[in-house]
């Protein structure tokens, strides 16, 4: 079920080549991430998992432009990932809306960002991505009206109404109860099969990273590193309690503690 | 069944009644009245001090309503006010948010504004008299230096406070420099930034009253000078009288202006219900 990392099989949106991270912490100089390389192809779901401290979510922060690699490149497309910028959009585990504005305008607060638009058109795509993430009927909603898996139906609208070529998810699902969880998954799913995304999830949940991922990447901790890459050759949409997804969780899980047990 | 008494009613009544001892402790002479006033005494006051007392006794209203001294007093202590802390505020904002965002100006002026603000500013008065001499400049010097330290030290905190997260989820959507600070970094900050504005009200009130108990300022007789003036003429009616619309206006400030901005603020964003 593995592959080898560096052939990647179709054009790639993000690549990283040797990437490596540090922190100046209290206990002195903290290596998150160490000689990452990993290609993200066009239109894949990437699922990235592991434990926590394994620097994931450092990982999605270089990939965002919020931090910066100290050695080794990642670049999007053709161009070298720099700064944050409007081709990557971000999921954050806290939805992130902004409570001064109500549902509709903080989807329209990217697209205001987009040159290039006339207002109704950003009016448009705002309404078209409430209504896709089945919230339509909440525009005028302010966040702390709505649930935490609307806020984070609303956030989900938001990354993806300026159209970004790659969706960053940094664990958006942690903070939900399994319910709305799952239906989130149902959403995404859908999603990403009627929009053709490109999309980087980094969690500690392995039922979900199979559950979402076309390729499920196993992080080890202390420092991070690449440990596994598994396949997921199921049809979509995929369900949590499928027995097939569960015996390849269950894979994943073991390649993780037996890593540990070292 | 017990009788349900309406919730005002026993508050009512027990400040009548304190009020009506006072009254009756004045009246039967067991408290001086030169020291202590008996309520109908100030309230007496306060008519004569709207009115003029010889134009109302012949009947001309209007007139004895514009030779009253309480209102044009009031009128100068207010606009005052309104100026310096408007110019208090004008200042303190940016400098507030320079500080939070220019780490060597934190340094240097954040820290002395916090050094500043826990001067009183009745300090000023010395030095302002000197520098602008008995003129309206110098009692508006002495508020604009109440307000603008608190409201800078507000500013700085509550922009500093604002959640990484926001700052985050705003950058990867492309928004930066002046966008980012309008956008979201001001109105993230915004209920910080309406308390450290509703302290500066406050102190702005207190430096007013002491630099116009301080110096009588020849181009406006304000609130705190016609308090003065009734110590200088042993009238405690006129001096409680004064204390009162201190009070009231204060509380009409905060009833007036900030507790709507403020509840509006805290309901919609669902931080009260």
């Amino acid at each position: 079920m593995s592959t080898p990392l560096d052939k990647p099989t179709a054009p790639s949106a993000l690549t990283l080549r040797n990437v490596t991270k540090r922190f100046e912490g209290a206990a002195g100089q903290v290596t998150a991430l160490e000689d990452i390389s990993l290609d993200v192809r066009e239109g894949e779901f990437l699922a990235v998992v592991g434990p926590s401290g394994c620097g994931k979510s450092t990982l999605l922060s270089l990939l965002a432009g919020l931090e910066h690699t100290n050695e080794g490149e990642i670049r999007i497309g053709d161009a070298p990932v720099v700064a944050p910028g409007r081709d990557r959009l971000v999921m954050f585990q806290q939805d992130a809306l902004f409570p001064w504005l109500n549902a509709l305008e903080n989807v329209l607060f990217g697209l205001r960002l987009k040159p290039d638009l006339s207002d109704a058109d950003r009016l448009e795509s705002a309404r078209y991505y409430l209504n896709l993430v089945g919230l339509g009927n909440k525009e005028k909603a302010r966040p702390h009206e709505l649930s935490g898996g609307m806020r984070q139906r609303v956030a989900l609208a938001r990354s993806l109404a300026p159209n970004p070529r790659v969706l960053l998810m940094d664990e958006p699902f942690s903070a939900l109860d399994a319910l709305t969880r799952e239906q989130l998954y149902g959403d995404i799913q859908e999603i990403f099969t009627k929009r053709k995304k490109t999309i980087v999830l980094v969690t500690h949940n392995i039922r979900e990273a199979v559950c979402l991922g076309d390729r499920v990447v196993l992080f080890s901790p202390n420092p991070g590193r690449v440990q596994q890459v598994f396949d997921v050759d199921l049809p979509r949409p995929r369900r949590m309690n499928d027995p097939t997804l569960a015996a390849l969780a269950s894979e994943v899980t073991s390649a993780l503690s037996s890593h540990l047990a070292k | 069944m017990a009788l349900k008494i309406p919730r005002p009613v026993i508050p009512t009544l027990i400040a009548l009644s304190l009020l009506g001892g006072w009254e009756w402790m004045v009246r039967s002479g067991q408290v001086n009245e030169v020291l202590i006033p008996a309520p109908t005494q100030i309230l007496e006051w306060f008519l004569w001090a709207i009115f003029d007392k010889s134009a109302f006794e012949a009947g001309r209203y209007l007139e004895a309503l514009s030779k009253g001294e309480l209102l044009p007093a009031t009128w100068v202590t207010m606009r005052r006010l309104f100026i310096g802390f408007a110019i208090g505020a004008a200042f303190g904002i940016p400098l507030g948010a320079l500080c939070a965002r220019v780490r060597w100006v934190r340094d240097t002026l954040g820290v002395l504004a916090l050094g500043l603000q826990t001067l009183p500013s009745v300090c000023w008065v010395p030095l302002a008299l000197l520098w602008f001499g008995i003129r309206e400049e110098a009692v508006l010097f002495v508020v604009v230096m109440g307000t603008m330290w608190a409201v800078v030290i507000a500013v700085q905190e509550s922009v500093l406070n604002v959640p990484p997260l926001y700052l985050r989820a705003a950058q990867t959507m492309g928004s930066t420099g002046w966008h980012l600070w309008t956008r979201v970094i001001f109105p993230a900050a915004l209920p910080g930034v309406l308390s450290g504005m509703k302290q500066g009200w406050a102190f702005a009130w207190r430096s007013l009253m002491a630099a116009e108990i301080f110096v009588v300022i020849l181009t406006g007789f304000g609130l705190g000078s016609l308090l003065n003036a009734g110590r200088e003429l042993l009238r405690m009616d006129q001096v409680m009288g004064v204390m009162a619309v201190v009070m009231l206006v204060g509380l009409l400030a905060d009833l007036v202006l900030f507790s709507p901005v403020e509840s509006w603020l805290r309901r919609s964003r669902g931080l009260e219900r």
